[in-house]
């Protein structure tokens, strides 16, 4: 006797479906990925635990390159006008106010500054750029800086950020530091990038423990 | 749906001795572009760094003049750190004199190994009451902003509550430069 036969049936699948799934996901993750603007001034800034992530609205932004020159750049459009008039007026520089609003950093000192904004934006690289002067205690003028910008916030949110390159030396940090201080600016944040905890320190067995971290 | 009807629906007969044409299929094997497609996937994701750059706070003690101002460590519970250039640590517990320097004045490095700053911190905080426990941070005017970071996180790591940024001074300037001149030389 022989068993009935199983109607044979293809192994082919139709991939078609398959296929279209896989060109869709393709096309989102393409068009979602946000591609990282090319920043004029090029600062690898070290890694830290820090879990908090960086603010992006209303932030004064201090970074030092890995030749320690200091560059500042903020987002308030606002403010930017008032300190560029308030600088107009006090120091006469003739600055091209809407040239300074749209920068998007400032690295010079304050004679050179219209010469700054003089030359179109695209050339403005952070490395031909001679930077805010900070470099001693009497000429330093990221201290003026923070008084005016101090004044342009009067009082609102403001984050006050510092980013430094893994290269640079200390001592320009601590001229900004001191730039801070004396404008009683006391509280600011350091920007790094993302590290994990080394697992079997005191903050991991906190942190897998469910205790919440203090930042 | 790779398919398409070929078949010329109700045409006309031919003639005998006419020979059909064979119906070539038109379906495609679409597995290799499937392939394909998943490579580019993981391609993307994998090369894709989701870095989003975070901030680490950092507040600062006002300056005072005033001596009945100023916080008071206590000299058992403080230990001081030193940076030095090409990434040295130096470290000494106390009040460093002249007498002390010899014994008092360690190196160690950024490792996590037994000589590294990360055991040291442990072992001082182990030892002392947690009330009494303040560490000085004296960066030299060689180290690199790296460092800094670097040791303000070691903080963060370990736990240490009371830690302080502190200009460093002449003597220990000198003393950094007499140990690395020492360690350069063997």
């Amino acid at each position: 006797m022989s068993r009935p036969k199983l109607p044979r049936k293809s192994t082919n699948i139709d991939m078609t479906a398959m296929c279209d799934v896989a060109f869709l996901l393709l096309s989102f993750f393409i068009l979602t990925t946000k591609f990282k603007a090319a920043e004029a001034i090029t600062v690898t800034p070290p890694s830290s635990v820090a879990a908090k992530v960086a603010p992006e609205k209303d932030f004064v932004l201090l970074s030092i390159d890995k030749d320690g020159k200091v560059f500042l750049s903020m987002d308030d459009e606002q403010k930017k006008e008032f300190i560029a008039t308030s600088l107009n007026n006090t120091k006469n520089l003739n600055l091209n106010v809407k040239a300074f609003v749209k920068a998007p950093f400032i690295g010079a000192s304050f004679a050179q500054l219209a010469q700054f904004l003089a030359i179109p934006e695209d050339q403005r690289k952070g490395e031909n750029m001679p930077g805010i002067p900070c470099k001693d205690s009497t000429n330093n003028e990221v201290t003026e800086w923070m008084t005016l910008i101090k004044s342009a916030y009067n009082g609102q949110k403001m984050e006050l950020l510092l980013k430094g390159d893994n290269a640079s030396k200390y001592p320009a940090f601590k001229n900004i530091v001191v730039a801070f201080k004396k404008n009683d600016l006391l509280k600011f944040q350091m920007v790094t990038n993302p590290e994990s905890v080394p697992v079997g320190s005191e903050l991991y067995k906190k942190s897998s423990s469910g205790e919440k971290r203090v930042e | 749906m790779a398919e398409m009807d070929t078949s010329s629906g109700g045409g006309h007969k031919k003639g005998p001795g006419v020979k059909k044409a064979k119906k070539a299929s038109t379906r495609v094997d679409l597995t290799p572009m499937v392939d394909l497609g998943f490579l580019l996937i993981t391609f993307f994701i994998f090369t894709t760094t989701m870095s989003q750059p975070t901030a680490m706070k950092l507040n600062l003690p006002k300056d005072t003049d005033k001596e009945e101002e100023q916080n008071k460590a206590k000299e058992s519970g403080a230990l001081t750190i030193l940076l030095g250039k090409d990434n040295n640590v130096f470290y000494y517990e106390g009040i460093l004199t002249t007498e002390n320097a010899s014994a008092n004045f360690k190196s160690a490095n950024f490792g996590s190994g037994d000589d590294g700053i990360r055991k040291v911190i442990l072992r001082k905080k182990a030892s002392t009451n947690e009330k009494d426990l303040v560490v000085v941070i004296k960066p030299s005017d060689e180290c690199e902003y790296k460092n800094v970071i670097d040791i303000l996180d070691e903080m963060s790591i370990n736990v240490i509550k009371r830690y302080a940024l502190v200009d460093i001074s002449i003597v220990e300037v000198q003393l950094i430069k007499v140990t690395e001149a020492a360690a350069g030389g063997k």
